[in-house]
Parts: structure tokens; C-alpha cells; sequence
């Protein structure tokens, strides 16, 4: 039963990241005044370029034709670990949050590599700006779950976000700091305004986008999916480590309902908040991109300090 | 009512923590408008935690402590600071911060270090803020590190009052203030420096056209035949 | 009990009355009468005090034992006749043009606003109210050091201000500390504060949070004391301020900051057995004496120069406290009176010098015996005094800290005698062509007093040849007092 379960939130959750992605352009649509596409735009593009011929550069190596089934096999696995709408299922258990981290190293790893490997200038220059990125956004999401993990005695998400739940209503300043850390992470890694733009079309200021320029047919479709995917679960772990209530702890129908309607009503109050941060502020310099990341460091270790200093003893 | 009164435990603590989040940011803050904005915002932080220890702790005295700070330090001499910036056409200087992620990351060893200096305190400690303590040292370092960091003089007279905002917090935290009548002799104290350092730009204008205390360099050991 | 009131209230009555009239030809005379009435009342407490103990007010807020004073006299006394050179010495300054109307008010308010909170540092029994009382000598100077409006007198205003006030910050998380460890045996309130009833229990506090209150208690009022390395406020403000504020400065806001130094180590000896303080302050003071000794010898500006030398003597005497002997004392408290006022009388003849060459700088500054022989005289004097000779009470104290330092810490001797030799030098290399230069064309003497300067160094003189009983006895209290001999 419990691994039915699980196997049903995996789907869940890699059916519906795409949903999320278009529910965001839309809301950002409306922000700008202008008319939205369907929600479900997301899946016909998917759809679209699942059907479309694949072309591959000349001189591609067998990684830059592995990538893409790497990074959303890796993805999958990472939205494995997460809970969606129920905590302390089977897979849950089995991994704790410094795999997930080390998934999305994973990831990265082999992104870089395929936008190195054919060889474009654009390629190199997208990934070795994704790694300078990554270097300082992986400390910072560290901190921020090992503030986490220390307050909570584990590693382990699952475990973890369960006992948050089960206690008391307790306000920890080292979880604003450490929510916030890991919200300006999230921005960052996600290529949202302001580190990146994930609607640009001038190369030179691409990050991620200047990866995968050389991606059609259905691998572009698998690393978008993807990205939609890592988009997803830094959403849900946001919103379930730092506002967890509603999460399902047994697994009745209606604990589940609620679990469902929760998850919903969490991430479309998140999806808001981002929209409008993004509709505050203006793209920054890539070279300011560290002093983001940094600040976001700060926020992080700030909650672990303030959790060692005023929360233990 | 316990759990009430952890809650106001925690909200303490939270406040605490955001009173060191704002020396933080202060410390790397370079528009000095934005500077006297976030030390008002320091201030009230700090009247808010003290009354709420006041409310908890049932004592009057902390009351007129946290009034005075409102007044003082959330509104008085940021008005005044202002005022100052105004009439001296300070508004859009710009007091640049070298390197703030290095400094920022420099305060933060500092927390760590207030935290092992005031660890044997927080041990004697049977107050509920006890574990406060370290974070009001650190905020005390955080405004002399403000201090260095910083050229203009606006940013000196905001850490300075920083490291005021620090002092009193240390006192409410670790022994429910200090007595009244030199709470109220600091006060006066605080306040008159304020004064003067309102008297202190104008001269410092005069003298040297300019508020960055960089080009008050003339007296030194070296100095040699004119 | 109402000599004591009347010693705070005088000064703080002179203080408004003075910020209205003190333009007016008369001020400087008014001034001077307040201060006198402020001296004799301070003598007349010194002899209650003389007879009948140690002197406690009934609320516990104020204290006059035998080691605050001969502080307080010594401070009345060195007001006064710094007050007397200051009036024909302001009027000079104003008929030049250096000063207006309003700037003559703000000194004249400031002066007595600065007497009032040396004495109230001075009579508190309360740590609180002491460091406000510092803070509020810092406040009361500082607009004082920029009375001149030069861009060097701003500067050396600003840095005074800043330094000494995030200094004295220290002291108040150190004041804050001592309330903690306090409160934990005799719970809060205002009794938490007071130094006769923290000397009394001292010994049941937490002694690592005492230590570390000690610690940020010597930072903070040893800025103000000028030891090394916090000390670079204290040559600009005494060069670049008006003459009669260095040698207040000089002569009394260092020795008060150094009292508070004494009254913080007195409680923590109690709590902390392993003489960390006094160690603390030796370390401090040596460090202090040794840089100034060398910094002597490359000043430029005559009011530089001597400012070193106040910061050596404040070592000399944080060093002797430090030592923490009776005798060692004993030495420290003598040194402060010869140093008190062998300095202000020093400031105040390099005053007049300055007024007679128009200038600061020592290589302008020649032939002042044969200027003006009074004011030549009076340097010459002054700085044979301040470098130790023999017939000098300076000598005899700093014969006594060598003898302490025997006593306890053989080694240390070498340091200090080696000190002493390098300052003799770097003082009288300055000197001598300024007093028997060739005196450059058209130097004419300036209306000077001298009265006060005679009078600090016959006494000084008299301190070295013999101590009174009276005063030697004071002293002898006062060391047991210190030195933890004697219980209250």
C-alpha cells in the first residue's frame, strides 16, 4: 500500500511540475497586463518536441546523447525523496537530504558536460557560468538544510518535516534565516530574475539557456521537463519544511485530501510571492550573481548560528 | 499558559534574532539614507523585543526602558539624522562598502566569537533571554565592524548609535536592564552625543568640504617640514 | 554631607549662569570664584573626611573615602588655577580673533560642565552613574577641542569623540557585566551597582564573568586614560584644542578615567584570586610607558610632545597600580598628584610660550629666557620636574615604583630605568633650544600669569623634599585602602 502510494506521489509529481511551470507564466502574464497562454501550454510544448525529429551535432559524444536521460532520470529520483502530499513513505526513508543535494550535483554535472562537449561557444560559456553559480548556491542550500537537520536531530527530510509537524507551534529564528537562504537559493538555481532569465533570448546573458541551445526533439524536451521538475521540488521543499502543516502523516483518504489541498494552496501562495518579487526587481549583473549567492550564504549560516546561540540550551 | 509563554519566549528569541539580522545588513548597506532607515528599524526591533520581556517578565521598569528606545533611537535621532542628511544634501551618498561579502562573512565569525566569550555568562545565566547575550555581543562587535568598514561620517554616528542600540540590548537581556537611574543617565547621554554629532557635521563641512572622514588625515606622527 | 552637595551643585549652577554671561570681560573672574568656592569646599570635605572616615551618604548613592579624596581636592586645585591662567589667556585668544562671543560662552559653560562631571566620577558610589559621568566628561570636552575651528582641530575633535566613545562602549558592557555577576548573588536593583556593597560581596561573584568585565572595564576607561594601543586620540586632542583644556585634560579627565580603572580593579581582585588584573594592568602600563618613551623623541609640536609624556606617566602609574603592593601604591598615588600638577603647569607655561612665538611647532618656538625669563623659567622648571630630578616630587614617586618593582618583579626594573633614560633625552633635546635659543627679531612677551605654575611646582617641590604627615598619612590610607590591606 505505502509503495503504491509512493509510486502514485512520484507521478503526481512528475505529471504536474509542468503544470506548475505554465501556472507561473501565467500569473506572470497577468502581472505584465498581458494575455496568458493555457496552463497547459507546458505539455503541448513537451508534446511538441517529443514528436519533432532530434537532431544531434556533428561530433557529439555518447554524453552529449546520455545527458538528457541522466539528468531527468536523476530528477525523477529526486522528486522521489521529497514530500508532496504525505510524509514517512518507503523511498522517503531510504534517502536523506544530502542525496538529494548531491542529485542535483549529479545533474549538473552532466549538464555542464553536454553543453561543453559539442564544442560551441555558447555551450562553454553557459556552463561555465552554471558552475561558478553552483559553487556558491550548494554551500548555501547545505546550510540551509543542516539547520534543518541539526534542529531536528536528522538528515532525513521525510523524518525530519514528520517531527516538525507533530510538535507544538514554535517560532525558530534560525528557520526564517535558513527559509529565507534557501528561497534566494532556490531563485538562483532555478534561473529565475534576478540571477537569470528564463524568458531571454540574447545569448550573452544566458546561463542556463545557453546550455542547451544545442538540444532538440525530445532531449530538449527530457532536460525541460527536467528543469520543470527541479523547479517543483525546491517549490514543495519550501513549502513543506517551512510552513508543513496539512502534510498527510497517515494514509486515510482524507489525510491525503487535505495533504493534496494543502500542497496546492502552499504553492500557488509561493508561485505569488515569486511573480511579484520578480516583477519588483530587474535582472542583475552576472558578476553581482555572487554577491546574491552570498548573501544567501549569509542568510543560511545566520540560521545556524542563531539556532546554536539562541535555540540549543 | 505555558504554551502561551513559550510562545513569547520564541517571539522574543525571534525578535533577537532579527535585531542581529538588521546589524547585519546594516553592515553592508551603502546608501547612508538607507543606513538611518534600517537603524531606526533596529531601534524599534529593540523596543518591541524589550517590552515583550516586559510583558513576559511582568516589569514596569523594562516599559519605560522600551519607551524611552522608541522614542530615542526609533524615531528621535533617526529624524534627526535625516534632517541632517537633508539639509546637508547628503541623500544620495554613496558610502561604498569594499569587498561586503568578505565583511559579511567576517561578521559572522565575530558572531561565533561573542559566542564563545560570553559563553560562561550565558552558563551563570537563569534568565530566559540568557541565550540572547551572545547574540547582543555580537551585535556590540557588529557596530564597531560597521564603524571600520564605513567613510562617511553618517555611517560612524549610525554605528556608533548601533553599538548604543547593542549595550542596551545586552542589559535587557541578561539582567532585565540596568537600574533606572542610569538607564536614564545613559539616555541623556546618548541623546546629547546626538546633538553633537548634529554640531559635528557642520564644523567637519566647513573644514573640509566633505563628510568622508578619509580626508581627515592631516594630523599624523609623521609629520614632516611644511 | 553638605559639602559634598554643595561640590556638585556649585558647578552645575555655574554651568547655565556662565553659558549666558560668559562673554562678558567679567567671566573669566566669576569662573574663577566659582572654582574657588568649589577648592575650598573640597578641602574642607578632605578634612571631615580626615577626621571622620570614610563618608557615606545615607542612600548609598555617593562615597567619599580616603582614596577619592585627595582626588577631589587635587581636582578643585588644578581647576582653580587653571581656571585663573585661563581667563587673561581666553582674552588673548579672543582679542586676536581666534575667538567669538559665542565660542567664549560655550568654553566658559563647558568648563564648569566639565568639572561637574569630574566630580561627579569622582563622588558616585554607583558604576552606572560613573560611567555616565565619564561619558558626560568626554561629552562636555569634545566641542571644546574643536573651539578653534581649524580643519586639525575638527579632525582631532572627531577622532577624540568617536574613539573615546566607542572606548567607553567597552566600559559599559564591562559596567554591564559587573551588574550581571552582581545580580546573580544580590539580585537586581540598584544595590547591584554600588561599589561599597560590590567591594563587600565581591568574592561571591562568578570570578570568569568578573574577569571578563575587567577586561572590557580596562579597554574601555583605559582609552580615556590614553593607554597604548588606544591612545591616538589623546596627542591630537591636546595639541589641537585651546591650552587650558590640554592641561585639564592632562591633569584631571586621565587621572579620573585612571580611578575608575582602580575602583573596577578593587571589586575584581576580590572575586578573582589569580592577580589577573593587576597583571593586565602592568602589561598595560608598561606597554603604554615604553611606546611613548620612544614616541618623545619625534614630535614636532610642543603640545604633542608633552601629551607623550602623559601618556608615559599614566603607564608609569597603571603599571604601579598594577603591582599591587602598598608601596607600589603608594607610588601610583603619589605620581598622580606630582603628575597632576606638574603637567597642567607645564600646559599652561607652554601656553603662554605659544602665544609669545605664534606657534606650536617646536623648531619656531626659541630664546623664551630671553623673551620673556618668567615663562622660560617656568618650562625649564616644569620639564626638569616631569623628567624625575632629583629635588622633584616626580622623582621621589617614580623612585618608589622602581623600589616596588623591585620588590616584586626584579626584571621589570630594567625596562623601566631604560624607559626613564630615553625620555630625559627625549625631552631635553626638544627643550633646550627652546628656552636658551637665540631669540628671533620681534618676540615680545605676552600678558602671562604665572602664579599658578609657580605655585603647582614649589608644591611639587615641597612633595619631593618632604611629604607632609597629613598628606603622607593620606596616602598611606589610601594604598591600604587600594591594596586590599585594610577591610572598610
Amino acid at each position: 500500500m505505502a509503495w503504491l502510494l509512493n509510486l502514485l506521489q512520484v507521478i503526481l509529481f512528475v505529471a504536474t511540475a509542468p503544470l506548475l511551470a505554465g501556472w507561473i507564466k501565467k500569473l506572470k502574464c497577468w502581472s505584465q497586463n498581458r494575455m496568458a497562454p493555457s496552463v497547459l501550454q507546458p505539455y503541448r510544448d513537451l508534446f511538441k518536441l517529443v514528436r519533432k525529429e532530434t537532431v544531434v551535432a556533428e561530433g557529439a559524444s555518447w554524453i552529449f546523447h546520455m545527458a538528457p536521460y541522466i539528468i531527468f532520470s536523476v530528477a525523477v529520483l529526486a522528486a522521489a525523496i521529497v514530500p508532496l502530499v504525505a510524509v514517512e513513505l518507503p523511498t522517503a526513508r531510504m534517502a536523506d537530504v544530502i542525496v538529494l543535494v548531491g542529485f542535483f550535483g549529479l545533474a549538473r554535472f552532466f549538464q555542464a558536460l553536454a553543453g561543453l562537449d559539442i564544442g560551441t561557444a555558447f555551450g562553454g560559456m553557459g556552463s561555465s557560468r552554471e558552475m561558478t553559480v553552483a559553487s556558491l548556491a550548494e554551500p548555501a542550500m547545505l546550510m540551509a538544510v543542516f539547520t534543518l537537520a541539526v534542529s531536528m536531530s536528522t538528515t532525513n527530510l521525510s523524518t525530519a518535516i514528520a517531527t516538525l509537524l507533530h510538535e507544538p507551534l514554535t517560532i525558530r529564528p534560525s528557520f526564517v534565516f535558513a527559509g529565507l537562504g534557501l528561497a534566494l537559493v532556490a531563485v538562483a538555481e532555478t534561473g529565475r530574475i534576478p540571477v537569470d532569465n528564463p524568458a531571454t533570448h540574447l545569448e550573452l546573458t544566458m546561463i542556463h539557456e545557453a546550455m542547451i541551445l544545442e538540444y532538440s526533439g525530445h532531449h530538449l524536451a527530457l532536460i525541460e521537463w527536467a528543469a520543470q521538475i527541479r523547479m517543483m521540488i525546491y517549490a514543495v521543499l519550501l513549502a513543506n519544511i517551512f510552513m508543513p502543516w496539512g502534510l498527510a502523516d497517515n494514509f486515510g483518504l482524507a489525510a491525503l485530501g487535505w495533504g493534496a489541498v494543502a500542497i496546492v494552496v502552499k504553492l500557488v501562495g509561493l508561485t505569488v510571492v515569486l511573480v511579484l518579487a520578480e516583477a519588483v526587481l530587474a535582472k542583475m549583473r552576472l558578476f553581482r550573481a555572487q554577491h546574491f549567492l552570498g548573501f544567501a550564504y549569509l542568510l543560511a549560516l545566520l540560521g545556524m548560528l542563531t539556532h546554536v546561540i539562541l535555540e540549543a540550551g | 499558559m505555558d504554551t502561551l509563554n513559550s510562545l513569547y519566549g520564541q517571539a522574543v528569541f525571534l525578535l533577537a534574532a532579527l535585531v542581529l539580522f538588521t546589524s547585519f545588513v546594516m553592515l553592508a548597506q551603502s546608501r547612508v539614507t538607507a543606513l538611518v532607515n534600517l537603524f531606526a528599524l533596529q531601534g524599534i526591533l529593540l523596543a518591541a523585543t524589550t517590552a515583550l520581556v516586559a510583558i513576559v517578565q511582568n516589569s514596569p521598569h523594562l516599559i519605560i526602558s522600551a519607551t524611552l528606545t522608541l522614542g530615542l533611537k526609533g524615531i528621535l535621532i533617526p529624524l534627526l539624522l535625516h534632517w541632517l542628511i537633508l539639509r546637508m544634501g547628503l541623500h544620495r551618498t554613496i558610502d561604498e562598502v569594499k569587498r561586503p561579502l568578505q565583511l559579511l562573512l567576517g561578521a559572522a565569525s565575530l558572531v561565533v566569537f561573542s559566542y564563545y566569550v560570553t559563553l560562561p555568562v550565558v552558563e551563570l545565566s537563569e534568565l530566559e533571554t540568557r541565550n540572547i547575550i551572545a547574540a547582543s555581543a555580537a551585535s556590540l562587535l557588529l557596530g564597531m565592524l560597521l564603524m571600520i568598514s564605513h567613510r562617511q561620517a553618517i555611517s560612524h554616528v549610525v554605528g556608533f548609535m548601533a553599538m548604543e542600540n547593542a549595550l542596551f540590548f545586552s542589559a535587557v537581556v541578561s539582567t532585565y536592564g540596568m537600574p533606572l537611574v542610569v538607564e536614564l543617565g545613559v539616555a541623556f547621554d546618548v541623546m546629547v552625543a546626538a546633538v553633537i554629532f548634529g554640531v559635528f557635521f557642520f564644523q567637519i563641512r566647513e573644514s573640509i568640504d566633505s563628510l568622508d572622514v578619509d580626508r581627515l588625515s592631516r594630523l599624523t606622527e609623521t609629520e614632516e617640514n611644511e | 554631607m553638605i559639602a559634598l552637595y554643595l561640590l556638585l551643585l556649585i558647578p552645575l549652577l555655574a554651568m547655565p549662569v556662565l553659558a549666558l554671561v560668559g562673554h562678558k570681560p567679567w567671566a573669566g573672574r566669576f569662573n574663577n570664584w566659582m572654582n574657588a568656592t568649589t577648592f575650598s569646599i573640597a578641602v574642607i570635605l578632605a578634612l571631615i573626611v580626615l577626621r571622620a572616615g570614610t563618608l557615606i551618604s545615607d542612600d548609598h548613592w555617593w562615597l567619599v573615602d580616603s582614596f577619592n579624596v585627595y582626588l577631589i581636592a587635587l581636582t578643585a586645585l588644578v581647576g582653580l588655577t587653571t581656571g585663573i591662567f585661563s581667563g587673561p589667556y581666553m582674552e588673548h585668544e579672543r582679542e586676536i580673533g581666534r575667538l567669538t562671543h559665542r565660542r567664549l560662552r560655550l568654553y566658559y559653560a563647558m568648563y564648569q560642565g566639565f568639572m561637574l562631571a569630574m566630580y561627579l566620577i569622582l563622588v558616585t558610589n554607583n558604576m552606572g552613574i560613573l560611567w555616565v559621568a565619564m561619558e558626560g566628561a568626554t561629552l562636555a570636552t569634545v566641542l571644546l577641542v574643536s573651539l578653534y575651528r581649524t580643519p586639525e582641530s575638527v579632525e582631532a575633535a572627531w577622532k577624540y569623540f568617536i574613539l573615546c566613545g566607542v572606548g567607553i562602549a567597552q566600559a559599559l558592557f564591562g559596567t554591564i557585566l559587573l551588574y550581571f555577576a552582581a545580580s546573580q548573588v544580590l539580585g537586581a536593583g540598584d544595590e547591584a551597582l554600588e561599589w561599597t556593597t560590590l567591594y563587600v560581596h565581591a568574592s561571591e561573584f562568578d570570578p570568569t564573568v568578573m574577569k571578563l568585565a575587567f577586561v572590557f572595564l580596562l579597554v574601555g576607561y583605559g582609552t580615556k586614560v590614553g593607554l597604548v594601543p588606544l591612545h591616538s586620540w589623546l596627542p591630537d586632542a591636546h595639541s589641537e584644542g585651546p591650552t587650558p583644556m590640554s592641561a585639564i585634560l592632562s591633569g584631571l579627565l586621565l587621572n579620573d578615567a585612571l580611578y575608575a580603572i582602580v575602583r573596577s580593579k578593587m571589586i575584581v581582585d576580590q572575586a578573582v584570586p589569580d592577580h589577573l588584573p593587576g597583571l593586565l594592568m602592568m602589561g598595560f602600563g608598561l606597554l603604554s610607558f615604553l611606546v611613548a618613551v620612544l614616541f618623545l623623541h619625534r614630535q614636532r609640536d610642543i603640545k604633542r610632545l608633552f601629551s607623550y609624556s602623559s601618556i608615559e606617566h599614566m603607564g608609569t602609574m597603571t603599571f604601579a597600580f598594577g603591582i599591587g603592593t602598598p608601596l607600589a601604591t603608594f607610588a601610583a598615588l603619589m605620581h598622580m598628584t606630582v603628575h597632576s600638577l606638574t603637567k597642567s603647569a607645564i600646559f599652561v607655561t607652554i601656553g603662554h610660550a605659544s602665544q609669545i612665538a605664534g606657534t606650536q611647532r617646536m623648531d619656531k618656538i626659541r630664546g623664551l629666557i630671553a623673551t620673556q625669563p618668567q615663562v622660560g623659567w617656568g618650562l625649564l622648571v616644569g620639564t626638569l620636574a616631569i623628567a624625575g630630578f632629583p629635588p622633584f616630587g616626580v622623582f621621589v614617586s617614580e623612585f618608589l615604583v622602581l623600589v616596588a618593582t623591585m620588590e616584586s618583579y626584579p626584571w621589570l626594573a630594567l625596562p623601566l630605568l631604560l624607559g626613564l633614560a630615553i625620555a630625559f633625552g627625549g625631552l631635553f633635546r626638544h627643550l633646550h633650544p627652546m628656552v636658551f635659543g637665540r631669540k628671533p627679531e620681534g618676540q615680545e612677551p605676552v600678558q602671562a600669569n604665572m602664579m599658578p605654575v609657580f605655585t603647582h611646582l614649589a608644591l611639587v617641590l615641597l612633595l619631593g623634599l618632604a611629604i607632609p604627615g597629613i598628606l603622607a598619612d593620606w596616602f598611606d590610607h589610601a594604598a591600604q585602602l587600594i591594596s586590599g590591606g585594610m577591610p572598610q
